[in-house]
């Protein structure tokens, strides 16, 4: 299995290394504007507006909590997963889609982190004496089976009552999993220091699926993460893409035709594109090495990796050793 | 379904374990609890297969032989002493009656997990030749392993010779097993004992769930996150999940023996009569075993009957016994089949006569056929391979070498899971083993009950037909070759690719 770059993307990325920004931009699709609009989102400190070009249709019951401040735009994000955090378990409930998509974007860490530390993978636990942080690790679904395959696990988020879920769930047989309950996670930097001086803590690596669409800013986000992760670390990150058709797909099959999620879940504003993230990242000394696409086949109901990363996305990265 | 199985777990939980929440709320209170005063002895395990047959010892064998399986903790639950003392074969012995066609598929699956080798140092007889025709006389087909660039169409070994080679093969592993000389009685689906954090209190405890607990008849317990039900047609694994079951009887018994002959049979034969087949299998040296359906009565007559009087029944059903032998000029030679003969036929694909049988070496055995197939492989926690999913007709003999399929099956969908985290008691990624299972056992299934059907009703001109099939088999190569792969386990999909 190779997850590699795709083409476009590496161009993009090997290209910013140089500056050269104009000309790597204008062979994506649509890319002036929404680089525009993306930079705007990156580098200040406004939220974003809505451009009538990429805004979500009227459909979308929320786009009006976009003139909100970050902060309550966070509390409101908080509050949704709050809400529906004892179904975290629930492989039918509203997380069914983390459940489905599990077992994939766990191959994808398994070879690429395999890969990275040199590990042998045909080992039952390869992540054995590594420290992995999962941070928005909600009741722990990606947390556990991070656990089982031998990583210390420590899990974090913002929502207490998800900390509380993850604890229950993971009382036995787990002595390498400590869900930690740091509130108002999203100013992550902080909370990097004080695991840092208090308990002198990095990460081999940090691992934040399906979270940075839910924070206010995605660059201090990716600061915060790089600044937990050890030089030579790695950096796991997936996310739903800002197109078209993961607007189609993601909120409207899933929060609306299928009911996996509850509407609502997903403000398509504060999605990023394949190419922001790795802008954002580069920033916070992280390279992506490789990324990835999942797709969805609604026949078997099952969820693989491929190079389309149009819709949803995940991204490894190893933090520069300086 | 699933709210049977949750009836079934409820009304045993309660018993010992008042509620889930109260567990939750205070870990104090369970070691009150008399079921769970001694859970600091009870043995947790990752896997508790019950049933150490052919199926539970290959399925266990199949994960000592794969890395992301071998560091498995396993416990083996079967109260046959040979488990635990070895199975004792005597080579002067004549072979038991008890014994398996296995297919090729299952030849190279066994030598993959290292246990084949153990086989090879007993007594076992590769065929590569069949014979197959009926009392009519019309038709008869042989096949041979070249028809389908094979070396053989199978291997015939006593269970238990496969038994003992899987007991070995486990041995020599490097394996953390752990086996129970008892039988299981009852399953609880608990939650675990230890310690319970103090500030969880007031959330439901879900996944709690996530161990089971077996209760033995000699009164000891252990604790395992998967329970595989291998325990065989009447598997108590499978009532206890309340698995519900399909199937019916055939109304047809099997009577099984070993005989002996003056010279080496180096073919399979089987002949379909009026009530049902006769097969004649090598079995090594000068022996042979039959496996004969008749219905009830007249299987219970050859049962009791002098022995040399079912000799002479053997032999009489074997050759000119209810028809003829089949001529192969009827079709073959200016028939309207002969152009197709050409380009097939050697001198070894003409009709033989098996060899005469001599002695009667063993008891003669009584079986009651049926066909049986559980509605589900899998619930949370819980998985059947083996017989205990499905009985099929021993017809082509197919029974054990798909309950290896399913052993395979498992311990690779468990490996797979491990590589990604999965908690392996997840009922997901124990439905993947159920679909892949099921479709292939099904097809199977439907195939063998379809020949039954056909050879179990005696009409006249249903015989032409199938006589002339035959026929045609016999002289068309590659539908052949099409009959042989699937018969022999290698095909996914029926039937003539
Ligand atoms: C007449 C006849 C002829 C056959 N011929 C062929 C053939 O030629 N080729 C072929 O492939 N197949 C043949 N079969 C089918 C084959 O024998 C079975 O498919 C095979 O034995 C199934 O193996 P198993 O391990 O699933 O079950 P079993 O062999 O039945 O083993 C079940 C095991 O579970 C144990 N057990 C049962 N209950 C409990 C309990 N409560 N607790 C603990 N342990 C328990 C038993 O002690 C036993 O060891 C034939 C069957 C019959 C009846
Ligand atoms: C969609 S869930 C993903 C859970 C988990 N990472 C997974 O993929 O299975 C998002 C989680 O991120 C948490 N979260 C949202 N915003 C956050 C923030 N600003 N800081 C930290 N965690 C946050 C939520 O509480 C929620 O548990």
């Amino acid at each position: 299995m190779a997850f590699k770059l795709p083409n476009q993307l590496r161009a993009l990325y090997t290209a910013t290394n140089y500056h050269h920004h104009h000309r790597i931009l204008s062979p994506l699709a649509g890319a002036s504007q929404s680089f525009v609009f993306s930079l705007r989102r990156l580098f200040a400190d406004v939220p974003p507006l809505s451009d009538p070009s990429s805004a979500p249709p009227p459909l979308y019951p929320h786009s009006t909590k976009t003139s909100l401040a970050p902060s309550s735009l966070n509390q409101y994000e908080l509050a949704k997963f709050a809400a529906i955090a004892e179904t975290w378990w629930d492989s039918e409930g509203p997380f069914k889609p983390l459940h489905a998509l599990n077992p994939t974007r766990l191959a994808f860490i398994r070879s690429t982190l395999c890969r990275h530390f040199r590990r042998d993978s045909y080992s039952a636990k390869p992540f054995e004496g590594l420290k992995f942080v999962d941070v928005g690790c909600g009741g722990g679904i990606l947390s556990e089976p991070l656990a089982r395959m031998g990583a210390t696990v420590t899990g974090v988020d913002a929502v207490e009552k998800n900390i509380k879920i993850a604890r229950l769930h993971a009382v036995w047989p787990f002595t390498n999993l400590s869900p930690i309950w740091i509130p108002q996670l999203q100013r992550l930097n902080i909370v990097a220091q004080q695991l840092l001086v208090e308990e002198q803590r990095t990460f081999d690596a940090v691992i934040a699926l399906e979270v940075i669409e839910h924070v206010a800013e995605p660059a201090e986000f990716c600061k915060s993460l790089a600044t937990l992760t050890v030089p030579g670390g790695a950096t796991v990150i997936s996310t739903i893409n800002r197109s078209i058709r993961a607007y189609a797909t993601a909120i409207i099959a899933a929060e609306y035709l299928l009911h996996w999620l509850p509407k609502g879940t997903h403000q398509w504003s504060s999605f990023l594109t394949p190419e922001e993230l790795v802008l954002i990242l580069q920033r916070a000394s992280i390279s992506v090495q490789e990324m990835a696409g999942f797709a969805y086949n609604p026949l078997t109901g099952r969820w693989s990796l491929s190079d389309d990363i149009s819709v949803n996305f995940i991204a490894f990265g190893t933090k520069n050793s300086q | 379904m699933n709210r049977l199985i949750r009836r079934k777990f409820g009304e045993v939980y309660r018993l010992k374990v008042p509620q889930r929440n109260f567990c939750a709320n205070g870990a104090a209170t369970n070691s009150a609890q008399p079921g769970y005063s001694q859970d600091s002895k009870i043995g947790h395990y990752d896997i508790a297969i019950v049933g150490g047959g052919m199926v539970g010892m290959a399925f266990a064998c199949s994960l000592a032989s794969m890395p992301l399986t071998k560091d498995l903790n396993v416990a083996i639950i079967d109260s046959n002493p040979a488990l635990s003392s070895g199975v004792s074969i005597k080579k002067e012995e004549p072979p038991d009656p008890r014994v398996s066609t296995v297919t090729p598929a299952t030849i190279s699956i066994f030598k993959e997990i290292g246990a084949w080798k153990y086989i090879e140092q007993n007594r076992h007889a590769y065929f590569d030749k069949m014979q197959v025709w009926d009392y009519t006389g019309l038709g008869y087909t042989r096949y041979n392993a070249r028809d389908a660039n094979k070396e053989v169409l199978g291997c015939v070994v006593e269970n238990r010779v496969l038994l003992s080679s899987l007991l070995s093969c486990l041995q020599s592993a490097d394996f953390r097993k752990t086996i129970y000389p008892s039988r299981l009685l009852t399953l609880h689906r608990n939650s675990s004992s230890t310690k319970v954090d103090s500030h969880s209190s007031g959330l439901p405890l879900h996944g709690q769930g996530n161990l089971v607990k077996l209760d033995l008849i000699d009164g000891s317990s252990l604790h395992a996150k998967l329970v595989v039900g291998a325990d065989g047609s009447k598997s108590r694994v499978r009532e206890l999940a309340g698995i519900k079951t399909t199937g019916w009887n055939y109304s047809q018994n099997a009577i099984i023996c070993t005989v002996e002959h003056a010279v080496e049979n180096q073919c399979a034969w089987q002949r379909f009569l009026p009530a049902g087949p006769i097969a004649l299998l090598p079995v090594g040296d000068n022996f042979s075993n039959i496996v004969w359906t008749m219905n009830p009565k007249e299987a219970n007559d050859h049962k009791m009957m002098n022995g040399d009087e079912f000799i002479k029944d053997v032999n009489h059903a074997l050759d000119y016994g209810f028809g003829p032998h089949p001529k192969s000029s009827m079709f073959g030679d200016g028939g309207i089949f002969s152009w197709l003969k050409a380009d097939v036929t050697s001198a070894s694909e003409f009709f033989e006569i098996p060899p005469k049988v001599i002695r009667l070496v063993s008891d003669r055995m009584m079986f009651p056929l049926s066909l049986m197939h559980a509605n589900n492989y899998a619930s949370k926690n819980i998985v059947l391979i083996g017989d205990s999913a499905h009985t099929v007709h021993p017809l082509a003999g197919q029974g054990v070498n798909l309950g290896f399929g399913d052993a395979f099956a498992l311990s690779r969908v468990i490996a797979e899971g491990i590589a990604v985290g999965t908690d392996i008691g997840e009922v997901t990624m124990l439905k993947k083993f159920e679909v892949e299972r099921k479709t292939a056992n099904i097809a199977m299934m439907a195939i063998l009950d379809g020949f039954q059907k056909a050879y179990s009703v005696d009409f006249g001109p249903l015989n032409i037909l199938r006589a002339a099939a035959f026929h045609v088999a016999q002289h068309v190569s590659p539908l052949k070759r099409g009959i042989i792969s699937y018969a022999s386990g290698e095909q996914r999909l029926p039937l003539f690719s």
